[in-house]
């Protein structure tokens, strides 16, 4: 395949997404401005300006009109999809990370980074239909733990958070109690800091990567470690296929570390994992840095992914990709 | 006159970095795109040097097979632009083919990754270590352990079957005596040595070496043993290459049996052309030590 290089951003990728349909590809990176790509031949749609910090982290309503993004800037933002303004501004004391609309777009769920006194906290807000009316009053608000919380995402029909960070273990609370009801094993679960959690296409299960240089695959509801795959190098970003059982590790070493070794030795791949045997199918090389971020069509026939050197590359499989047989 | 004039002057030019000259050039054209996708954009604008430059773009445009569209994504299509991507220009090229061909990349056999990696991996270990197929030892073969110059076993081992020039007896003997645990002595000066023939031996190889330079770039061991062969017996051919690029550095030596066979071939091919070069060939300097 001949992957499709969008150089938009100035800084290191942080975080890729698409809409429902797969048509549009959203990406944040350090540098202040998310941006909208057309996801079939990588022309820019837009960029969405206003931002005063790096953005970590996009979300994308159902219906694709609106955009919920979380930066650094201590705020996180809703956008007009089509015409690229903001439409509300929640401001928070601490930089915002990870933002996720609930199922339905009427709750979203905003993180936000231990700063200062301040602990980490997921924060649920309500999302009006009319912008006019959104309010910036907190539905919930989960004190978190210790760390940052790096990924959080709604469970099943909105009833549970799921909420993954810094201190390696993967949380799911009760978001009508606001009440913790399950912790991961630190026996099996994760040994270093979280990076990444990505839910599978139903919801049924998701997949976190770690700095211990592995990705784990969990069940939703019972939180029970279904299956682990492990790589040789700090994990970053993951993603599922929706059309085959494949899973695809992003990652390479440190970003500190990455001047200092040959380039061959940063293993700057997508490695790609059958999900069912554990076992390495193949990998795609082409970053200069480590990969930050991976996403995978929703129709599982291309997936893009971001990196440190501040592209997103977009990969349209092979045909050839579809009959693999390991 | 003021800078909206035709003619300007070139202090103005630089002034105004030429930014604020764009209605002075000609309309962007867009021509097509024609039955065969080709599309051609055609754009003016000022160089560095505030000369126009008229840049034109041919795009082919190709529709994607048998894409299915939902009917939002297909309205999404005729979305304009906004943010930066509304002064997008067609030289901007942020969105580009990876030139590249990517494979998925089947991982290698847990049995040959260790060592492919370890090759690949870090250029200063390899350097310290040697790497696996550089370094053999001519004494013993050990691959990847040592040097030949730090070969441990250099004077227990049998001597290699390519240097036909050491004498055998001088080596097997000094295997013998060489077991005591006395001082190091060199096996040529050992009890039972073939003291005078060894040194001479040794020293009349180096001598048969001719060094012969102003090589092309092209030139192999095979061809320097075909161009030196009709003088006698060879021994030896070597071309110097670079390691890190694996050109020939452009000289090599060719060592003989009989002095006198080199003798004649310095005669014959100094100054003589090969390849496009005059070679240079002369004996060899034996080596300081």
């Amino acid at each position: 395949m001949r992957p499709i290089l969008m150089k938009g951003h100035e800084r290191p990728l942080t975080f890729l997404k698409y809409n429902r349909e797969g048509d549009l590809l959203f990406s944040c990176a350090k540098d202040h401005n998310p941006t909208v790509w057309f996801a079939d031949n990588g022309e820019r749609l837009g960029t969405f300006r206003g931002h005063n910090g790096a953005v970590w982290s996009c979300d994308v309503s159902r219906d694709s009109l609106q955009l919920i993004t979380g930066s650094a800037d201590q705020t996180a933002k809703l956008w007009n999809v089509k015409s690229g303004n903001q439409l509300y501004t929640f401001n928070f004391d601490s930089p915002a990370r990870s933002v996720d609309f609930s199922v339905g777009d009427k709750l979203a769920l905003i993180t936000t980074d231990p700063f200062m006194e301040l602990s980490s906290a997921i924060h649920v807000k309500r999302i009006a239909r009319d912008p006019a009316d959104q309010s910036g009053k907190s539905v919930l608000v989960l004190k978190g733990p210790q760390g940052r919380i790096n990924r959080a995402v709604w469970g099943p029909l909105n009833k549970t958070i799921i909420s993954a960070g810094e201190d390696a273990v993967v949380r799911i609370w009760d978001t009508e109690t606001g009440t913790l009801l399950k912790e991961s094993d630190r026996e099996i679960g994760h040994k270093r800091p979280i990076t990444s959690l990505t839910k599978s296409t139903d919801g049924s299960h998701f997949i976190t990567g770690s700095v211990d240089k592995s990705a784990k695959l969990w069940d939703t509801r019972s939180l029970t470690l279904i299956k682990t795959y492990v790589t040789e190098r700090p994990v970053n970003a993951v993603a599922m296929s929706p059309l085959l059982d494949h899973v695809v590790l992003g990652g390479g070493q440190d970003a500190s570390a990455v001047t200092t070794t040959d380039h061959r030795a940063g293993k700057f791949e997508a490695k790609f994992y059958d999900k069912i045997l554990q076992e390495e199918i193949g990998g795609v090389k082409g970053h200069f840095g480590p990969i930050n971020a991976l996403a995978f069509n929703p129709d599982g026939k291309s997936f893009s992914s971001g990196g440190e050197d501040g592209y997103v590359r977009l990969h349209h499989f092979d045909p050839d990709y579809f009959n693999i047989k390991i | 006159m003021t800078a909206t004039a035709p003619k300007l002057r070139w202090g103005e030019l630089e002034e105004d970095d030429g930014e604020d000259l764009d209605f002075l050039l000609p309309p962007r054209q867009v021509i097509g795109p024609n039955e065969n996708g080709i599309k051609k954009v055609i754009e003016y604008k000022f160089n560095e040097d505030g000369n126009k430059v008229k840049i034109t773009t041919t795009i082919r445009v190709r529709k994607l097979a048998n894409a299915r569209l939902s009917k939002s994504a297909i309205e999404r299509r005729s979305w304009p632009k906004f943010g930066d991507a509304v002064h997008e220009d067609v030289g901007s090229r942020l969105t580009m083919v990876s030139t590249e061909e990517i494979v998925l990349e089947p991982p290698r056999a847990p049995g040959s990754k260790p060592e492919e990696t370890k090759a690949a991996g870090d250029p200063l270990a390899q350097l310290g270590k040697g790497g696996a197929v550089l370094m053999v030892c001519r004494t013993c073969g050990k691959k990847g352990d040592h040097w030949t110059s730090r070969c441990p076993y250099k004077d227990l081992a049998q001597p290699s079957e390519g240097f036909i020039d050491k004498p055998p007896t001088a080596e097997t003997s000094s295997v013998a005596s060489g077991t005591g645990k006395t001082a190091y002595v060199p096996p040529g000066m050992r009890a039972g040595a073939e003291r005078g023939a060894g040194a001479d031996m040794r020293r009349r190889n180096d001598e048969n070496s001719v060094r012969v330079t102003n090589l092309s770039e092209d030139t192999q061991e095979p061809d320097l043993h075909d161009l030196f062969r009709p003088f006698g017996a060879i021994t030896r051919v070597y071309v110097a290459m670079d390691q890190k690029t694996g050109m020939s550095r452009g000289f090599g030596f060719v060592n003989f049996v009989n002095r006198e066979d080199a003798q004649r071939a310095i005669n014959k091919l100094n100054g003589y052309g090969y390849d496009n070069l005059i070679l240079k060939v002369e004996w060899a300097t034996p080596r300081s030590n």
